[in-house]
């Protein structure tokens, strides 16, 4: 069971929460620690970065390949590492907008929790 | 601080070693490594990355130190990565020079055969941020490609300029008995070449095999035959997720660990004659020339193009095949580096650079959050 580990994460991952610092305005994703930054929802658009199409994957995400895998530079500011969604490779291009959406990312095995997170689709 | 001298070498050969474990490999390597000396052994340090996630087995320095017959003996055992080949010598060159030690013995190992593809990648990418990058399915392997996307896009480059390096890193391998492929390949060949994780094809993919590899190092000089002095090391480091950097083609932290080295080594960075880098991919080697300066940014790659890489040019890289060729011995690459570039400064390696004197090794963990490089000088 690693229920924990993803639950602590549910806020980003369901809903690209952050942090904000209260006087800078400055975003932080994943939240930033320390009294100044309160916890802020990102907007979740922003422009693809760089992008890779994965072939050869690890444990766990073997039956979705090949899946594109991209650095999203965020509107706000932060930049963030996610699975492109609902584009096929070929039609992925760099700097093209894209929007979060939540996705079934997995799940933890025989327990049964399902593992559920941010992925970037082209905006509709 | 003493000076620190490598008065003993040893290697298993890059393969599929089945009938072998880990600690296997490391005895092997090790043995070779201390067959001529006759001073005593103040620490064994291990260098290896997947043992635990792959091996079942953490720790693996007291289980290599009792095999070779140092019970008792002081051990460390070394996990960062694919920089924990370059740490163990960091540490062992630390320990002697300091006094703590007269001579310490460096093991690298990795044995990554007994599982399939998938478990590799996914041990592979503990090197990575756990919740903010591996968790959604990037592989280490997919970083170094989007590393090379961004690079072809920011500087209008096709893929084919990169073809140079897997090709010479595989024309050099061919004569070194140890290397996991012995073959050479076309730059023609590198175009057609199936997609690992595109834009990254399979001829620019290197492939994590099992080995050993081991280094003695003594306050001592050698008595006869070439003097290897470990003359400079320099550690750095970077954020680990990847796009928490501002400058995604920038590797902060091979520069500084470059510029470290070479300050403790007291030389410039074109009097380097030999290299050899953690080129697991052209786009490695790539961005590490242009962070040590051999190559302004956005030109790295033709170093490949006009032939400054291959054993007669300005750069010699990879003369036992690089990762590529050699094949990629992870946690224990930084230590079978050392003893490849021994080689070259004893004039008796498979693929020489003529007269070959001072040396440099370069290895990294992930994306190069941590990188150590070492500089070699043969003083006689």
């Amino acid at each position: 069971m690693e229920l924990a580990r993803h639950w602590r994460q549910r806020n980003a991952r369901y809903r690209l929460e952050g942090s904000r610092h209260s006087t800078t305005h400055a975003v932080a994703f994943p939240a930033a620690q320390g009294s100044e930054w309160l916890p802020y929802t990102l907007s979740g658009r922003g422009s693809v970065l760089t992008y890779a199409v994965v072939h050869q994957a690890s444990t766990g995400h073997d039956a979705e390949s090949p899946y594109i895998v991209a650095i999203v530079q965020l509107s706000e500011g932060p930049r963030i590492t996610a699975q492109l969604t609902d584009v096929s490779a070929n039609e992925v291009e760099m700097g093209m907008q894209v929007e979060m959406v939540t996705r079934l990312m997995g799940d933890t095995g025989p327990d049964g929790l399902l593992l559920y997170a941010y992925k970037f689709r082209p905006v509709l | 601080m003493r000076p620190v001298y490598i008065v003993g070498v040893g290697q298993t050969a890059v393969a599929e070693h089945w009938d072998k474990t880990a600690q296997d490999l490391a005895l092997d390597a090790g043995l070779q490594a201390v067959r001529d000396f006759s001073g005593t052994i103040g620490a064994v340090y291990v260098a290896n990355a997947l043992s635990a996630a792959l091996g079942n087995q953490s720790n693996l320095a007291p289980a290599v130190a009792t095999a070779l017959g140092l019970r008792g003996v002081e051990t460390l055992t070394i996990e960062s990565g694919g920089a924990a080949g370059g740490l163990a010598i960091r540490q062992a060159q630390l320990a002697v020079a300091a006094g703590l030690a007269d001579a310490v013995l460096v093991v690298g190992v990795e044995k990554v055969s007994d599982v399939l593809d998938e478990r590799r990648e996914a041990a592979l990418a503990l090197s990575m941020d756990a919740d903010w990058e591996a968790f959604h399915g990037v592989t280490v392997t997919a970083q170094w490609a989007m590393l090379m996307r961004s690079y072809m896009h920011t500087y209008a480059i096709g893929a084919q300029e990169f073809a140079a390096f897997p090709v010479n890193a595989h024309a050099n391998g061919v004569a070194n008995k140890k290397a996991l492929y012995r073959f050479p390949i076309s730059a023609d060949k590198y175009q057609i070449a199936a997609a690992v994780a595109a834009p990254l094809g399979l001829l620019d993919c290197s492939t994590e095999a099992d080995g050993a590899a081991a280094v003695l190092i003594s306050a001592t000089p050698p008595v006869g035959g070439a003097v290897i002095r470990i003359a400079g090391s320099g550690v750095a480091s970077d954020t680990v997720a990847l796009h928490s950097r501002t400058d995604l083609l920038k590797l902060d932290a091979v520069r500084l660990s470059f510029e470290r080295a070479l300050v403790q080594a007291g030389i410039e960075r074109s009097d380097v004659d030999v290299y050899d880098l953690h080129d697991p991919h052209a786009i490695a080697a790539i961005l590490a020339f242009e962070a040590m300066g051999y190559a302004a940014r956005g030109t790295g790659y033709s170093l490949g193009t006009v032939g400054a890489i291959r054993p007669d040019g300005s750069v010699p890289l990879a003369l036992a095949g690089g990762c590529k060729a050699r094949g990629n011995l992870v946690g224990a690459l930084g230590v079978a580096q050392i003893v490849e570039l021994c080689a070259q400064l004893q004039g008796s390696a498979s693929t020489q650079v003529a007269d070959a004197r001072i040396a440099l090794a370069q290895c990294m963990s992930g994306i190069a959050n941590t990188v150590a490089t070492h500089i070699l000088v043969r003083d006689a």
